[in-house]
């Protein structure tokens, strides 16, 4: 069998797994985002609770496997009486890790800027939250895009794993197809490059696009 | 911490209340004694200007009066209210944030190294917190911001980031920016320091421009020290977080009594 008669047998069911891998991206993306503001900024808490929680938090969900974390949400958290689709503890699973590493993202790009910038804000009499979200973050978000493009990645490639739950990603069909032909060169070559396409292809370029706009809003660039 | 009600005043009274008061105020970092219990008057529209050796807490004392670090001893009174702490049923305790926050809009002040937002243009660090802060609409902020870009010479630059600033159009933005909160006391933090030479003037200019046509409270911490004789009604040598000597600029840099100030003065002149 040519390799074009097997895109035409199974592209399709390969096509359909991406769109489900680039759904869980994007949740778990959307949800890694925002649990690494919460916790990152937690981080900086002078509040010992606040703080703690957070830390406690980040050292589990990075300390710990992905796929045990996935394991646990999926058929653990059932025994406690949470049960979750499939689809939605994938994603669960994955933007609570890549966010418990995001959140060291935040914490780092807000650390990194200059203590000058507090002080002329509080200088002005500006309360802490306008502080943080007029003048620190803006200045942060742009410092921390590049390891966020990274981590993007991982969590991208991290999603592979939801297929052992049986969310029918690209993965998951991957490894059906291959179940019933044993074209593995063909199945796992095709879902290498739409992997590889994937971050490097829509990932990468929507980072660089993003510090772009960013740094000219900031006035780096004219 | 508590302080009796004895030693401060919770407010200060009388005919002639200072602008500034700092009464026993002692900072320290660790075992470091920065500020040794400092006695300091400043009177409404008085030029102080602080010299001194680094490391001898000049810096220090205009970082206290912001209230961007804590005290550890005495009391700092702006108009005759306590800054660094609030009255609370007959005694003095330490100002929480929002008391501070209150507390500073009396105080402008200006850095080494500008701290302007580089995320703003120049018009929109004047009006960032003039909107913000004391909730002036848009239109009135830019009012008052041009005014003072126009009076620092730089209208023309007002939609440019910091970025596209010399170092000279920062500092006068960042001037711009403080005053833009009408505070009664500005404080300049060796503004012309991290400046090229050829720069200096244009920022002296400024402050020239302040001292002749604004009745400001000043405090500026320099090492022009010709500035400062030029400019000054007063001036104090610290040395070691205490005042050394002090008095008019005439009389401090011609006739300085201190052995030490006479020390660092031969010092310093020699340099030029």
């Amino acid at each position: 069998m040519s390799y074009i008669e097997f895109l035409t047998s199974y592209g399709p069911q390969l096509l359909e797994g991406s769109v489900t891998t680039a759904k869980q991206t994007i949740l778990a993306a959307t949800l890694a985002v925002m649990i690494a503001l919460v916790a990152g900024l937690m981080r900086l808490s002078k509040n010992r609770f606040v703080y703690g929680t957070a830390t406690v938090y980040i050292e589990i969900f990075r300390g710990t496997s992905l796929l045990v974390q996935l394991y646990w949400i999926f058929f653990v958290l059932p025994l406690f009486g949470l049960t979750l689709e499939k689809f939605t503890a994938g994603f669960i699973a994955v933007g609570m890790n890549l966010g418990a590493y995001g959140a060291e993202l935040v914490r780092g790009g807000i650390l990194s800027v200059p203590r000058g910038q507090w002080e002329a804000a509080t200088a002005l009499s500006m309360p802490p939250g306008k502080r943080m979200r007029r003048i620190i973050f803006p200045q942060a978000f742009l410092n921390m895009l590049p390891p966020w493009g990274n981590l993007l990645i991982e969590l991208l490639k991290g999603t592979a794993l939801v297929a052992l739950i049986s969310v029918a990603d690209l993965m998951f069909m991957a490894r059906k197809i291959n179940g019933t032909t044993y074209l593995s060169a063909q199945v796992f070559g095709s879902a290498l490059i739409i992997y590889y396409l994937m971050s490097r292809g829509l990932v990468t370029p929507y980072m660089r696009w993003l510090e772009r706009v960013m740094a000219r809003k900031l006035g780096k660039i004219k | 911490m508590k302080i009796s009600r004895n030693d401060y005043p919770l407010q200060l009274e009388g005919e002639t209340i200072p602008m500034v008061r700092f009464q026993n105020v002692t900072k320290r970092y660790g075992d470091l004694v920065v500020l040794d219990s400092l006695d300091l008057d400043v009177d409404e529209g008085e030029m102080v200007t602080i010299i001194g050796p680094s490391g001898s807490g000049k810096t220090t004392v205009l970082r206290m009066l912001m209230a961007l670090e804590r005290i550890d001893e005495g009391v700092i009174y702006v108009e005759g209210q306590p800054m660094t702490h609030m009255a609370r049923n007959g005694t003095m305790i330490r100002a929480d944030n929002k008391y501070l926050r209150r507390q500073r809009l009396n105080i402008g002040m200006c850095f080494q190294h500008f701290n302007l937002f580089p995320h703003m243009t120049a018009l929109e660090n004047c009006i960032e917190a003039p909107v913000q802060v004391l909730g002036l609409s848009k239109d009135e902020a830019v009012a008052r911001a041009e005014g003072l870009l126009d009076m620092v010479g730089m209208l023309e630059k007002a939609h440019e980031h910091p970025s596209r600033l010399s170092g000279g159009q920062q500092q006068r933005v960042a001037i711009a920016r403080s005053l833009a909160m009408r505070p009664k006391v500005m404080l300049f933090d060796e503004v012309t320091s991290a400046l090229d030479p050829e720069v200096i003037g244009e920022v002296t200019q400024v402050i020239r421009k302040l001292v002749a046509k604004h009745n400001l409270t000043m405090l500026m911490v320099t090492h022009q020290m010709g500035f400062a004789r030029e400019i000054s009604d007063r001036v104090c040598f610290f040395y070691d977080g205490k005042i050394e000597e002090q008095g008019a600029p005439d009389e401090l840099f011609e006739n300085p009594t201190r052995e030490r100030t006479q020390q660092f003065l031969s010092a310093v002149l020699e340099a030029r």
